[in-house]
C-alpha cells in the first residue's frame, strides 16, 4: 500500500512531543489510582472471604459445638477436627459439645468460605485478612487457641443456647 | 423366614399394581421386599414384638367387597370386584398380607397423616442435630426431610426433660429426643431377658427409665442404642467422638466366640470408633454383644506386639523370620497353633506341619456361654481347624497336650500362633528346654519367654474367613491398614515356608482357596471371592462324633444325646 507522505509539522515530531507531555502533566495532579502496598493497605469490602477464624458469642463461650461440617465440607480438607464435651460443672454444660481440638491448615484453605456457608451454630466467619505468613509449615497450621484470638468475640444476637439453659432452670410450665 | 413356594403366593395391590407375596407376611416387610416402597416407621422392628404405637406407618387399606348375606363378590359396571376402603387410613406394622388386599401408601391422606406425625414428633424434639450422634443415621431426620412440612408452626416453649441420664454403665439417654416409641423396653425384655426399662408418667411428662435400684447392665445393652430412631440412646463410649458420615463400614465377624457374629466396622483414618451388628438371619438376626464391640480395643492396646524381636534385642520383621527359618532348619519342632486363626492361616500352617513333619497342637479357650450369641467356645473358628484338618480332636478337649508333648522331649522348637502357654497350664520349667518362636498380636508371659517375636496383626487388619459353630463359613474384610513393619499371619507362614524350602508357598487368599477347595471336601466349589456377605452353610456332619462344648444359642441348637454329656 502506498502512504502518504510526512507533512512538515509531522516531520519535525514536535506536535507529538507536545501533546504526549500534556497526558504525563494532566495526570501528575490526578488522584493516584496505584497504592504503595504493603505499607499502605487497601479498604476491604464487606464480606469479603479471608482468612477463617472462629467466634466467642458475647458470653465468652465457644460457639463451635464440633459437628464437624465445615471438616466435612471443606473442599481441601484443611480442617480437622476432635470433639469433645463439656465437663458437667461448667458454665455451658448445657451445650453439651465443644471441640477438643480445631486446626485449620492455612496453606491449604482456599478461603471459598463454604465452612461459614454451613456453619449450623454461626461459629466460623472468614476475617479481612488475607496476607497469612509463616516461617515454616508448622506455623500456619492455627490451633484453636490462635484461631479465638483472630476471631475474637462476635457481638451477635443468637441466644438460642442461652435461652435453653433458662427454659432448664426454670423449667418447662407443666412440670 | 420361609422358603417362598410358588403355589402358595398371593396377590396384593400396592398404589395399584399387583405384587405376588407369600401370605401373612407382615405388611411393612412384604411392601419393602416385593414392592420396593418404604413404609416409614419408628417402632416397628423386624425382630421385635408389634407396639404400634409412633402411627407413622399408617397407610389406606381395602379389601375386595362381598356381600354380607349372600358371601358374593360385589362387581362395579366393569364387572370387576369392588373394593372396600376402610373409611380411616390402618397402621401397616400389625397388618399382615391376605388375599386381594389392597393398599395405598401415597395417598394424599396418607401424606397428610404423616405430615401430621412428623410436627407432633417434632414439636418437643430439640433442634440438637449438630451436637446429636445420630445425626446422618436419623430416622426422625430423615422422615422430616421426606414427610415433614418444612418449617415449624410451634411458637410455644418446648419440654425440658434431663439431657444426660445414666441408665447404665455403657448406655447414656437424652429424654429430651426420646421419641417414646418403645423399641427399647420391647428389646430389654424380649431379647436381652432383662427387663429393666419402662416409661413412667404420662402425656408430655413420659420418660424413659430403668426399674428404680437397677440399671440397664447386660451385657446386650448397647443394642438397645442400635435400634434407637433418634439420638435419645447413645454410646457413652462413643458419644461425641467422631460424626458417623466420617466413618467407613467394613464387614467383619467378631471373635468373641464360635457364635461368629456378623458386624460392621465403622473406622477413620485408621483408627476404630464403633462396631455394631450387621444383620443375619441365620447367626445373629440384628444383635451382638457389648463385649464384641470392645474387641476393637485390642489394635491399640498396651500389650500390642510392634516390633520384631530376637533375643529380646529390636530387629525387622524380616530379620526375625530369618533368625526364625534358622532355628527350625533342621531341628525336630512343633507348632501350638491357634483356633482364634482363620481358614487360610490353618491351611498355610497345615502345609507347613506336613511337610515338616511337625505336630500340631492347641490349647483350647473356653468361657461362660449365655445362650445367645456368646458360646462357651470362646474362640470363632474351632470348625475350622477341624475341616482343614489340623485337629481330630477338639481344642479345648485336648488341653494337656502340649505339656505332654514336650516331657518326650523330641522336639527342639516350638512355633507358638498368638497363644499364652504358660496362662494355659504348661509348666514353665519345661518351656524353657525349648526354643519358642513366637508369631502373635499380643504380649504376654510366653513371647516374652521366646527367643523369637513376629508381631503379626489383628483381625481387623487381615481378611479371611471362619467357620462358626453351624459350620457356617464366613468371610471378614481387612478395616484398618496394619502398623509399619506388621505382617499378617498368612506371610508369616508363607516366609516361614519359602524359608524351609517348600514351593508352593503364597499369601494370597485366592491361591490358599485353591488348594483348599481341592483338598477338603467341604470347601468344594468354593473361593474366597465367592463366600457370600452372609456365609455359605457347609456339611459339619463328619465330625458329628465330636462332643461339642457349646450349648444352645439364637440359632444353634446343642446335639441333645451329646449336650449332657458336656
Amino acid at each position: 500500500m502506498e502512504r502518504k507522505p510526512l507533512t512538515l509539522a509531522e516531520k519535525t515530531y514536535m506536535p507529538q512531543i507536545v501533546s504526549g507531555l500534556g497526558i504525563t502533566f494532566k495526570n501528575m495532579f490526578r488522584k493516584k489510582v496505584t497504592m504503595e502496598y504493603p505499607e499502605v493497605k487497601p479498604p476491604i469490602p464487606e464480606g469479603y472471604r479471608g482468612q477463617p477464624a472462629l467466634v466467642k458469642d458475647p458470653d465468652g463461650r465457644e460457639k463451635c459445638v464440633s459437628c464437624q461440617l465445615c471438616e466435612f465440607v471443606c473442599p481441601p480438607k484443611a480442617i480437622s477436627i476432635i470433639p469433645g464435651s463439656i465437663p458437667e460443672d461448667s458454665e455451658h454444660a448445657n451445650v453439651e459439645k465443644a471441640p477438643e481440638e480445631f486446626d485449620i491448615d492455612m496453606l491449604r484453605c482456599i478461603y471459598c468460605g463454604l465452612c461459614e456457608e454451613v456453619c449450623p451454630e454461626e461459629a466460623i466467619f472468614l476475617q479481612d485478612n488475607y496476607s497469612i505468613n509463616g516461617l515454616s509449615r508448622e506455623e500456619l497450621v492455627f490451633n484453636k487457641e490462635k484461631l479465638y484470638d483472630i476471631g475474637g468475640v462476635r457481638e451477635d444476637e443468637h441466644f438460642k443456647w442461652k435461652k435453653k439453659k433458662e427454659a432448664e432452670v426454670s423449667g418447662n410450665p407443666h412440670h | 423366614m420361609s422358603e417362598d413356594k410358588k403355589d402358595q403366593l398371593i396377590t396384593i395391590n400396592v398404589d395399584g399394581k399387583d405384587y405376588e407375596v407369600p401370605p401373612g407376611m407382615n405388611l411393612i416387610q412384604a411392601v419393602e421386599k416385593y414392592a420396593q416402597k418404604e413404609i416409614p416407621h419408628y417402632c416397628y422392628h423386624e425382630k421385635l414384638s408389634v407396639a404400634g404405637n409412633c402411627r407413622m406407618c399408617l397407610v389406606e387399606m381395602g379389601t375386595p367387597m362381598r356381600d354380607r348375606a349372600t358371601g358374593e363378590p360385589i362387581l362395579d359396571d366393569n364387572g370387576v370386584q369392588k373394593i372396600g376402603w376402610m373409611p380411616k387410613p390402618a397402621i401397616a406394622c400389625n397388618s399382615n398380607t391376605s388375599p386381594g388386599l389392597h393398599i395405598k401408601t401415597d395417598s394424599p391422606l396418607v401424606k397428610d397423616c404423616r405430615n401430621g406425625i412428623m410436627e407432633f414428633l417434632l414439636v418437643n424434639h430439640p433442634l440438637d442435630c449438630p451436637i446429636c450422634d445420630q445425626a446422618g443415621e436419623c430416622r426422625l431426620q430423615e422422615f422430616a426431610t421426606e414427610y415433614g412440612r418444612g418449617y415449624s408452626r410451634f411458637i410455644e416453649d418446648k419440654n425440658v426433660k434431663p439431657k444426660r441420664t445414666r441408665l447404665g454403665p455403657r448406655v447414656t439417654l437424652d429424654d429430651e429426643r426420646c421419641i417414646l416409641c418403645s423399641r427399647c423396653i420391647r428389646f430389654s425384655q424380649e431379647i436381652a431377658k432383662d427387663d429393666v426399662l419402662g416409661f413412667v408418667d404420662r402425656g408430655s411428662y413420659s420418660t424413659l427409665s430403668c426399674y428404680p435400684g437397677k440399671e440397664l447392665a447386660n451385657n446386650y445393652s448397647l443394642n438397645t442404642v442400635d435400634i434407637c430412631p433418634v439420638g435419645a440412646l447413645t454410646d457413652t463410649d462413643f458419644r461425641f467422638k467422631m460424626r458417623v458420615w466420617f466413618l467407613k463400614q467394613a464387614k467383619s465377624i467378631c471373635t468373641e466366640s464360635s457364635v461368629g457374629v456378623n458386624t460392621v466396622v465403622w473406622a477413620r483414618e485408621g483408627k476404630i470408633y464403633r462396631i455394631t451388628p450387621r444383620q443375619n438371619d441365620g447367626v445373629n438376626d440384628t444383635w451382638m454383644s457389648d463385649s464384641g464391640r470392645r474387641l476393637y480395643n485390642l489394635v491399640e492396646s498396651e500389650m500390642r506386639l510392634l516390633a520384631a524381636k530376637f533375643k529380646k534385642d529390636v530387629v525387622t520383621t524380616e530379620k526375625a523370620i530369618e533368625k526364625a527359618v534358622d532355628i527350625l532348619k533342621g531341628a525336630k519342632f512343633g507348632i501350638v497353633g491357634n483356633t482364634q486363626s482363620s481358614v487360610e492361616e490353618m491351611a498355610g500352617i497345615q502345609s507347613l506341619a506336613k511337610s515338616h513333619g511337625a505336630p500340631v497342637m492347641f490349647v483350647g479357650h473356653i468361657q461362660e456361654g449365655d445362650d445367645l450369641l456368646i458360646s462357651k467356645d470362646a474362640t470363632p473358628n474351632t470348625r475350622g481347624a477341624l475341616l482343614t484338618g489340623l485337629t481330630k480332636a477338639l481344642p479345648y478337649r485336648q488341653r494337656d497336650v502340649v505339656g505332654r508333648n514336650l516331657k518326650k522331649g523330641e522336639m527342639k522348637t516350638l512355633v507358638v500362633f498368638n497363644e499364652d502357654l504358660i496362662e494355659a497350664g504348661v509348666d514353665k520349667s519345661l518351656l524353657e528346654q525349648v526354643d519358642i518362636i513366637y508369631v502373635g498380636s499380643q504380649q504376654n508371659a510366653t513371647s516374652e519367654m521366646a527367643k523369637v517375636v513376629i508381631p503379626s496383626q489383628v483381625v481387623f487388619e487381615k481378611a479371611g474367613s471362619f467357620v462358626n459353630q453351624n459350620f457356617r463359613l464366613q468371610k471378614f474384610e481387612a478395616c484398618i491398614p496394619a502398623p509399619q513393619g506388621v505382617k499378617s499371619d498368612a506371610a508369616i507362614i508363607t516366609s516361614l515356608r519359602a524359608g524351609l524350602g517348600d514351593e508352593d508357598a503364597s499369601s494370597s487368599l485366592a491361591k490358599i482357596w485353591e488348594s483348599l477347595s481341592s483338598d477338603v471336601k467341604e470347601f468344594e466349589d468354593l473361593s474366597y471371592s465367592r463366600i457370600p456377605d452372609e456365609g455359605v452353610q457347609l456339611d459339619g456332619s463328619r465330625f458329628d462324633q465330636l462332643n461339642y462344648i457349646e450349648t444352645g444359642s439364637l440359632h444353634y441348637e446343642a446335639q441333645p444325646e451329646l449336650a449332657e454329656t458336656a
